[in-house]
């Protein structure tokens, strides 16, 4: 049981990774990477809601037929999507400033629904939340590293307006890495996040492969890409 | 009703519950039959939209009164604390003419001390934004002069055009103490093309378009100034 945990712990973080090894979601990932903190507030309000969608198709997966399932699959996404907006809009209305413009985003991500299909319509309640959950923050890792390599090179900042978020306690992670720094349009801009997303995957590549030489074994990442795609 | 039809009712019910629990039990032959995919499918919608409809009506009063503080809290923002003693959501007034905004008519919010009108504060959307259009909230005093300006929402390019929101740089507090009496129209440009306004490096659509929705709303209080100041009383609206 445990090392079954263990395993979608790290599939869902690192083996697997969406952005990084499944390389879906890419429309959310794009669209708010410009600064670390937009990264990590659409990560979370995703996390939030790929538990709960895994969760809800897990345990209603006996009942759905594989001929409906992709149509009942998307009404419950948008479903928890659209009550998740409401909810926070009427009762964290400070945190729905904030992170409002995300919400209807999460829609648009194709991730959510892969996870619905390819996971959580075929494992038990508990692994299927705790994919969601792995997912989601492996999701929030691409979105956060994306967006913070973005912000250093196009705003010379780091963080900025984490506080928003997050509430004061968090305004030490708003940081200047360079001052008086003038910008790199580029990397503020949607080509900057895809040559940025390049950079990441190779690097990604790379420290595979080194891992995989370390234990001297067969590296296997060629394969989970073929798999997915 | 009597008790004989009682029992009978509860018979029947109990009947088709374990005629319903029965079709359940092969719930492999269930799933391929075309009539449940289509009840599934159906309820799946049902749940969904009554869910929906419930979470609705449970979270719309709140969601209105944070979005009337939001508003208050922006009209705080471009109308000075002390030039009004009314409540300035309740007091507004519609204008047919919504030149600015596209919509046909402008909603105008009015601050009123002691009765008498000192400022007012509109809502009009700046054309021309280098990503659609801009809304702004412009608060003007009585002689037509700016109080404050704030962008509402906006689409523009984030390190470059966004400059014009007040918690990002200072720009939009230049437009404070304008009237186009004090600015000529040629003055109401970017210094770009011989204006007053500075303009950003790396985004001069953006500026532009705030500097003329901003003196296109001076324009639409210039014509409408009589009515706004005095309006009728309000039983005549």
């Amino acid at each position: 049981m445990n090392a079954e945990f263990g395993k979608i712990t790290r599939d869902g973080l690192w083996d697997n990774n969406i952005i990084f090894s499944q390389s879906i979601g890419l429309c959310p990932l794009l669209a708010v990477t410009g600064t670390a903190t937009n990264g990590l507030g659409m990560g979370l309000a995703t996390v939030a809601v790929m538990v709960a969608c895994n969760t809800l198709v897990s345990y209603v997966r006996a009942l759905i037929p594989p001929e409906i399932r992709i149509p009942i699959f998307v009404v419950l996404i948008a479903m928890i999507v659209t009550l998740v907006d409401m909810v926070m809009n009427a009762w964290l209305h400070e945190l729905h400033k904030v992170l409002g413009l995300f919400i209807p985003l999460i829609v648009t991500n194709c991730a959510i629904l892969g996870r619905a299909e390819a996971y959580a319509s075929r494992q038990p309640v508990a692994q299927a939340a705790m994919d969601g959950l792995m997912m989601g923050l492996g999701f929030t890792l691409a979105l956060v590293l994306l967006g913070a390599t973005r912000e250093v090179l196009g705003a010379g900042t780091l963080f900025a307006n984490a506080s928003m978020l997050l509430g004061q306690s968090f305004s030490w992670l708003e940081k200047v890495i360079v001052h008086d720094y003038r910008g790199f349009l580029l990397m503020a801009l949607p080509p900057g996040g895809f040559l940025m997303l390049g950079f990441i995957l190779a690097g990604k590549q790379m420290i595979d492969r080194r891992l995989a030489a370390r234990q001297s074994r067969p590296a296997t990442i060629g394969d989970t890409i073929t798999e997915i795609s | 009703m009597s008790r004989v039809d009682l029992e009978h009712l509860r018979g029947l019910a109990a009947n088709r519950w374990q005629w319903l629990r029965r079709q359940f039990d092969d719930l492999e032959a269930l799933r391929q039959r075309l009539d449940y995919q289509t009840y599934l499918l159906a309820a799946a919608g049902l749940v969904a939209s009554l869910l929906l409809g419930f979470a609705d009506l449970a979270t719309q009063g709140s969601i209105e009164r944070r979005q009337a503080e939001d508003l208050l809290a922006t009209l705080t923002q471009v109308l000075p604390a002390g030039l009004y003693d009314n409540d300035l959501l309740q007091d507004t007034i519609t204008i047919q003419d919504g030149a600015e905004n596209g919509l046909g008519k402008t909603e105008v919010y009015l601050a009123r001390k002691e009765g008498e009108v000192s400022a007012v504060a509109f809502k009009l959307s700046a054309a021309g934004g280098y990503s659609g259009p801009i809304s702004l909230l412009v608060g003007l005093n009585r002689d037509g002069a700016v109080l404050g300006v704030r962008v509402l929402a906006h689409a523009e390019t984030p390190g470059l055009g966004d400059k014009i929101e007040r918690n990002k740089s200072d720009w939009i507090l230049s437009f404070e103490g304008r009237s186009l009496e004090n600015t000529t129209a040629e003055r109401w440009r970017v210094k770009k093309d011989g204006g007053d306004f500075d303009q950003f490096a790396g985004a001069t659509i953006t500026p532009r378009a705030v500097v003329r929705g901003v003196q296109s709303g001076l324009g639409f209080f210039q014509r409408h100034r009589a009515e706004l100041v005095s309006p009728p009383p309000k039983g005549a609206r």
